[in-house]
C-alpha cells in the first residue's frame, strides 16, 4: 500500500493514509468516541434522563421507539431511556473503579515482589496462581452464594478476580526492567527499594499497564453485568445495564427495544474500550518497532 | 520421549494436583469458613442460644477450619458431595441428571467451533495485511468483547422472531430426530461458538503467523513452493503445538459462557443448575458444581500446557 500521496495532507486525507498505512486507525477514533460517550453518559445520565427512573410513565409495556419515549419503555411502562442512562453509572462506575483498584494492587504487589528478596516474591506469585485458576465467574457465583450480593461485594469480587492477571503482566515487564542497566546503576548508587520501584521501574511500565488497565476494565464490565444478568448482581431498585436485560427478558418473544438496546449498550461500551486499546497497543509496538 | 520431557510433564501434573488442593481449600474458605455461622443463619435470629449449640455440634461446626475442611476433602474425594438443603436430595444424584445435558452442549459446540475456527485463524494467516485478514481481525475483536447474552438476543431475535426457524427459550428432553437436535441445539451452540471461534481463531492465526515469519519457510518462499503448499505442508506441521494450545485454551472459555447460555435459553445443565445452588444459597451443591467446574477448568489448561511441553522440538531433540 505504498501509493504516493499528491494531495494535500489535509486532515481527511491523514485519516485515510492512517487506514491505508495500519489497517485501521478510524476504528480506533471510533472506539475512543465510544469510551467518552458512555464516560459522559456515566457522569452526566442521572441529570440527563427526561423522567425519574422509577417511575412508569407510559400504559404501554415494551412499547416500540417513539418520540415521547425515544428509547421505548419496559415490562412495566417505564422510560427506557431514563434507565439506560441512570445504569450507565453503575456498569461504567464500578467496573471503573474495580478495574484501577485490581490493576493498582497488581502493579504494586509486582513492583513488591520484584525489589524483594526471593522468598516474599515467591509467597507472592504462587498465591496470585492459585487465584488465577479460578474462573472469574465461578468466584463471583460463590462469593455471591457466601456473602449475598451488594455492590461492596461485586467490586472485592471484580478485583480478587482480575488482579492475578495484572499482576502477572506487571511482573514480567517489572523483572524485564529491573535487569537493565539503569537500574543497576541505582541499585549500586544505594538507592533504596521504594525509590527504585516508584522512580525507576514504575515510569517505564506505565503505558503497558493503563493499556491492560483498559482491557481488564472490558473484561470487568462483562463479569458484572453477566452477574446482574444471572440476578446475582446488582439488585433492585437499583439497576445496571445488565440488570435491564434480565427484568424485560420477557419482551424477547415480541422483539422488544427493552432488552436489545440494554444488551447492545454494554455491547457498544465493551467493544469501544477493545478498539481503543488494540489500536493503541499496535501504534506503540510500531514505534517500538517490535511486533 | 525423553526422560527431561518426562520430568517435565511429571513436574507439572504435579503443579497440577497442588494448585487443585489450593483451589479446594479457597473455595472451602469463602464458602463454609469465612461467611460466619451456618447454624445461626438456618435457625433464624429467634433460635435460642441451646439450639444453636446443639446445631453447630451436629453440623460439626464446632471443630477447627482445617479439621472441617479435611472432612470435606476426605468426603469429596470418596464420591460423598453432601446433601443439598432445598430438595433434601443426595448432592451426585442432582448432579448425575445434569452433566451429560452439558457435556452435550460442550461437545457439540467443540464440534463446530474448532474447524471453524482453524479455517478462519489459518485463512486470514494467510492473507495477512489482507482484506478478509482486516475484516477477519475486526469481526474477532468485536465478538470477544460483546457479553454473551447480546449474542443471544440477537440470535434469538434474528432465527426464532423474525425468521421463524428455531423456537426461542424452549427445550424438549425428548430428542428423536436429528432434525430435532438441530433445532434444539442451534442457539445455544451458535452463541457459544461465536466467543470461543474468535477467540480461538485469533490465537491460531498468531500461531501460524509466527512460523510464517521465520527463516525456513521464507526459504521455501524463495525457492517457489506454492503459498498453500508453504502454509500447510512446512508452517502447520510446526504449530500444531500452539494450536492446539490455543484450542483448550479457548475451550475453558466454555466454563464462562455456558453459565449465562444455560440460563437464558433455560437448557438443563451443570451451570444452571449452579446458578440456581447460589440463588436459594444450597452451599453442598454450589461447592460441589464449583469444584467440578474448576477441575474441568484446570484439566482444560493441563492440557494445553501438556500440548506445548510436547510439542517443543528443543525438548523432544535434547
Amino acid at each position: 500500500m505504498n501509493n504516493p500521496i499528491v494531495k494535500p495532507p489535509t486532515a481527511a486525507v491523514a485519516l485515510a493514509l492512517g487506514k491505508d498505512a495500519h489497517g485501521s486507525s478510524w476504528l480506533g477514533l471510533v472506539g475512543a468516541a465510544l469510551c467518552a460517550t458512555w464516560l459522559l453518559v456515566a457522569i452526566f445520565g442521572p441529570w440527563l434522563a427526561p423522567h425519574p427512573v422509577g417511575e412508569v410513565v407510559s400504559d404501554t409495556v415494551f412499547g416500540s421507539l417513539s418520540a415521547a419515549y425515544p428509547l421505548g419503555t419496559d415490562y412495566l411502562g417505564r422510560d427506557m431511556l431514563s434507565r439506560i442512562l441512570v445504569g450507565a453509572q453503575f456498569t461504567v462506575g464500578l467496573a471503573l473503579i474495580a478495574a484501577v483498584l485490581s490493576s493498582g494492587l497488581g502493579t504494586s504487589c509486582a513492583l513488591l515482589s520484584v525489589v524483594s528478596p526471593k522468598w516474599l516474591d515467591e509467597l507472592i506469585s504462587r498465591l496470585m496462581d492459585a487465584f488465577i485458576s479460578i474462573p472469574s465467574k465461578m468466584l463471583a457465583l460463590i462469593m455471591v452464594s457466601a456473602f449475598g450480593s451488594s455492590v461492596t461485594l461485586l467490586v472485592c469480587t471484580a478485583v480478587l478476580s482480575y488482579t492475578p492477571g495484572a499482576f502477572r503482566i506487571a511482573r514480567s515487564m517489572a523483572v524485564n526492567i529491573e535487569a537493565l542497566e539503569y537500574v543497576q546503576v541505582a541499585r549500586t548508587r544505594g538507592e533504596r527499594r521504594l525509590y527504585i520501584a516508584c522512580v525507576e521501574i514504575l515510569p517505564n511500565m506505565l503505558n503497558p499497564v493503563l493499556a491492560d488497565l483498559g482491557l481488564r476494565f472490558g473484561f470487568i464490565v462483562l463479569l458484572l453485568s453477566g452477574m446482574s444478568f444471572l440476578g446475582l448482581g446488582v439488585q433492585p431498585p437499583d439497576a445496571d445495564l445488565g440488570s435491564l436485560v434480565r427484568e424485560n427478558i420477557g419482551g424477547l418473544n415480541q422483539g422488544a427495544p427493552a432488552i436489545v438496546i440494554p444488551a447492545l449498550a454494554i455491547g457498544t461500551l465493551t467493544i469501544g474500550v477493545n478498539l481503543f486499546i488494540d489500536r493503541l497497543s499496535s501504534r506503540r509496538s510500531r514505534r517500538t518497532g517490535g511486533h | 520421549m525423553n526422560s527431561n520431557t518426562l520430568w517435565l510433564i511429571g513436574r507439572r501434573l504435579g503443579a497440577a494436583i497442588v494448585t487443585l488442593l489450593i483451589v479446594s481449600m479457597v473455595v472451602f474458605a469463602i464458602t463454609a469458613v469465612l461467611p460466619g455461622d451456618a447454624a445461626q443463619q438456618s435457625l433464624g435470629q429467634f433460635a435460642t442460644p441451646e439450639q444453636v449449640a446443639a446445631l453447630r455440634v451436629k453440623m460439626g461446626l464446632d471443630q477447627p477450619g482445617v479439621l472441617r475442611y479435611l472432612h470435606w476433602l476426605t468426603s469429596l474425594l470418596s464420591g460423598d458431595l453432601g446433601v443439598s438443603v432445598s430438595n433434601a436430595v443426595p448432592v451426585t444424584e442432582l448432579m448425575a441428571g445434569r452433566v451429560p445435558s452439558t457435556l452435550m452442549l460442550a461437545a457439540a459446540t467443540a464440534l463446530v467451533s474448532v474447524p471453524l475456527a482453524l479455517i478462519l485463524g489459518i485463512g486470514s494467516a494467510m492473507g495477512r495485511g489482507g482484506r478478509i485478514d482486516g475484516f477477519m481481525s475486526f469481526f474477532t475483536l468485536m465478538m470477544v468483547a460483546v457479553p454473551e447474552f447480546l449474542v443471544a438476543t440477537l440470535a434469538v431475535l434474528i432465527f426464532a422472531v423474525n425468521l421463524g426457524w428455531l423456537s426461542a427459550l424452549s427445550y424438549s428432553s425428548e430428542i428423536t430426530s436429528p432434525l430435532q437436535f438441530m433445532r434444539t441445539y442451534a442457539l445455544p451452540v451458535m452463541t457459544l461458538c461465536c466467543v470461543i471461534v474468535a477467540q480461538m481463531a485469533r490465537m491460531t492465526r498468531a500461531a501460524v503467523i509466527d512460523q510464517l515469519d521465520s527463516p525456513y519457510v521464507e526459504m521455501a518462499r524463495l525457492k517457489g513452493v506454492s503459498p498453500v503448499r508453504v502454509v500447510l505442508r512446512h508452517a502447520l506441521p510446526n504449530a500444531i503445538g500452539p494450536i492446539a494450545n490455543a484450542i483448550a485454551l479457548s475451550l475453558s472459555y466454555l466454563l464462562g459462557g455456558v453459565v449465562i447460555v444455560e440460563t437464558i435459553f433455560n437448557y438443563p445443565g451443570i451451570a444452571s443448575l449452579m446458578v440456581d445452588a447460589v440463588t436459594n444459597r444450597d452451599m453442598a451443591l454450589v461447592q460441589a458444581c464449583t469444584m467440578l467446574f474448576c477441575t474441568a477448568y484446570l484439566t482444560l489448561v493441563l492440557i494445553a500446557d501438556l500440548c506445548a511441553i510436547l510439542s517443543n522440538p528443543r525438548l523432544r531433540n535434547q
